[in-house]
């Protein structure tokens, strides 16, 4: 898994690449909480570069987006890959967590 | 070293005078509660200590000595104790008892006369080794027991799974589940339902591990008394899905396909949480994958209505219900097994037996992975109508 993340004021951008499969899963979430400090209020994540996700990942991004939720932050995610799109579709993900097909879109749609 | 009690050493020797004189020169040592003596003056003597008291850390053996000498003591002691360290006393120069009693087990030795300083360092040095011995021998147990109860929930779980498969005039089931690590997360069910009518589960609980495997009993569980009585795939998975939530701070899903399958007219009729769509697979063996039908994955969304599709089985059909550890499954390569090669088991043998269907998935699916690991719990069900 390979994360990096560009800041602009209480917006967190994090770029998600490769794959998150069960035993990246961790990895992933250690990296988003160190990342994601109280002034934070939107975080997108742009998972273009990201060719596969598994569940233990999926629970990751949900679990991130209800500690933002608690301080009154939002998350949003854009830029997916067919693969990715095909499983947030099918778990019904898409329905929880808001997909954009750009950054900027993602970024004015929750308020950044 | 840091003790909780003082470590309790048996001095074995016959002659009458070094009680007083270990008493003595090791005053400081018993009054600061770091050692406490206790004394035999033979083997025999010594064994029934040993096997008496427990508590006994360390032996300080003479060696030549009436009824059991030194050297016939250590062979004996590992019949009485193995948690206990010996040292051996011995005359200056005497190699020949000296390495008799290494090869007896002996932790180590000291000279006569006895030097104490040299006697403080060798108990020293003893207590901490049978200390570290103690650690690796408790953490091993903890392991030991650990393992021990992930393979009794492994085997719970597989016991879990249907292993008696209904069959009728006009259709067969058929599935299995081979899971990753010790407990893992998929599953299947079928269950016999009013009129003849057969409910069919597949599962995939998000993550691995024990956690999952609770998580994992539970919807099973509720699956099965929800969809007692009247209640149609989307209520079923619609209370399933409340009940999961009540208590789920863990964010914890399951990806879930319920249905009822009618053998009279070949109707099936599901719905989905989340999980990846069954392929229906024709008696030419041209295939499809069923329609989404917009349902989350269980435990995530509260009031969450399940929408349901219906189809009808024609004769020949056969549905393949899986989870993505069949289509994750990778080889070597990071290739993934993908739908296509599901597809493509089928195009040219379509199904005509439901055990049959399974396991030629499961032989393409190994075939494919090679020697590469499996990360992910693999489970196809497969629900034929005969011909």
């Amino acid at each position: 898994m390979d994360i990096s993340t560009e800041r602009q004021g209480s917006t967190l951008f994090a770029n998600v690449g490769d794959r998150i499969d069960g035993t990246e899963a961790r990895n992933f979430q250690e990296t988003l909480t160190s990342v994601i400090d109280e002034e934070v209020k939107a975080l997108i994540l742009d998972l273009e570069e990201l060719s596969y996700i598994s569940s233990a990942g999926l629970r990751v991004i949900l679990l991130t987006a209800r500690v933002l939720q608690r301080q009154g932050g939002k998350l949003a995610i854009c830029s997916l890959s067919d693969p990715i799109r095909e499983v947030f579709e099918i778990s019904g993900f898409d329905k929880i967590i808001p997909v954009h097909s750009t950054r900027e879109e993602a970024a004015s749609a929750i308020g950044a | 070293m840091s003790t909780d009690r003082p470590y309790k050493i048996l001095v074995v020797d016959d002659e009458p005078d070094l009680e007083p004189l270990i008493l003595q020169r090791m005053r400081r040592d018993i009054r600061r509660k770091q050692y406490t003596f206790v004394f035999a003056r033979n083997g025999v003597e010594a064994l029934e200590k040993l096997s008496d008291d427990e508590s006994i850390d360390l032996v300080l053996s003479d060696i030549n000595m009436p009824q059991m000498d030194g050297l016939t003591l250590l062979s004996q002691i590992p019949n009485v104790s193995t948690d206990v360290r010996s040292v051996i006393i011995s005359a200056y120069g005497d190699m020949k008892n000296i390495r008799t009693a290494m090869n007896r087990g002996a932790f180590d030795f000291v000279t006569k006369p006895i030097d104490f300083d040299d006697l403080r360092v060798t108990i020293e040095r003893t207590l901490s080794h049978l200390l570290e011995w103690r650690d690796a021998l408790e953490s091993r147990n903890k392991l030991t027991v650990l393992q021990n109860e992930l393979d009794i929930a492994s085997h719970m779980q597989q016991s879990l799974l249907p292993s008696h498969f209904p069959e009728g005039a006009t259709f067969q089931v058929y599935g299995r589940m081979e899971p990753a690590r010790n407990v893992g997360g998929d599953f299947f069910d079928i269950l016999n339902r009013e009129q003849g009518r057969l409910g069919v589960v597949v599962a995939d609980v998000s993550d691995k591990g024990v956690p999952a495997a609770l998580f994992m009993m539970s919807s099973r569980t509720l699956i099965r008394a929800m969809s007692i009585g009247s209640a149609t795939p989307g209520e079923v998975l619609a209370s399933v899905n409340e009940l999961l939530l009540e208590d789920n701070d863990s964010t914890m899903f399951v990806t879930l396909f319920y249905a009822v399958y009618d053998p009279e007219n070949g109707t099936f009729t599901y719905a989905n949480g989340g999980h990846n769509p069954p392929l229906l697979v024709h008696s030419d063996g041209s295939s499809e994958e069923l329609p989404l039908t917009g349902g989350i994955a269980l435990g995530l969304v509260p009031d969450f209505e399940y929408e349901e599709h219906t189809l009808r089985l024609m004769p020949g059909d056969a549905l393949i219900l899986y989870t993505d550890g069949v289509t994750e499954a990778m080889n070597e390569e990071h290739e993934e097994f993908g739908v296509p090669r599901l597809v493509e088991v089928f195009e040219a043998a379509p199904p005509i037996d439901a055990e049959d269907a399974t396991g030629r998935v499961f032989s393409a699916v190994h075939d494919f992975a090679g020697d590469a690991d499996q990360s992910d719990d693999i489970t196809c069900m497969v629900l034929h109508r005969r011909q």
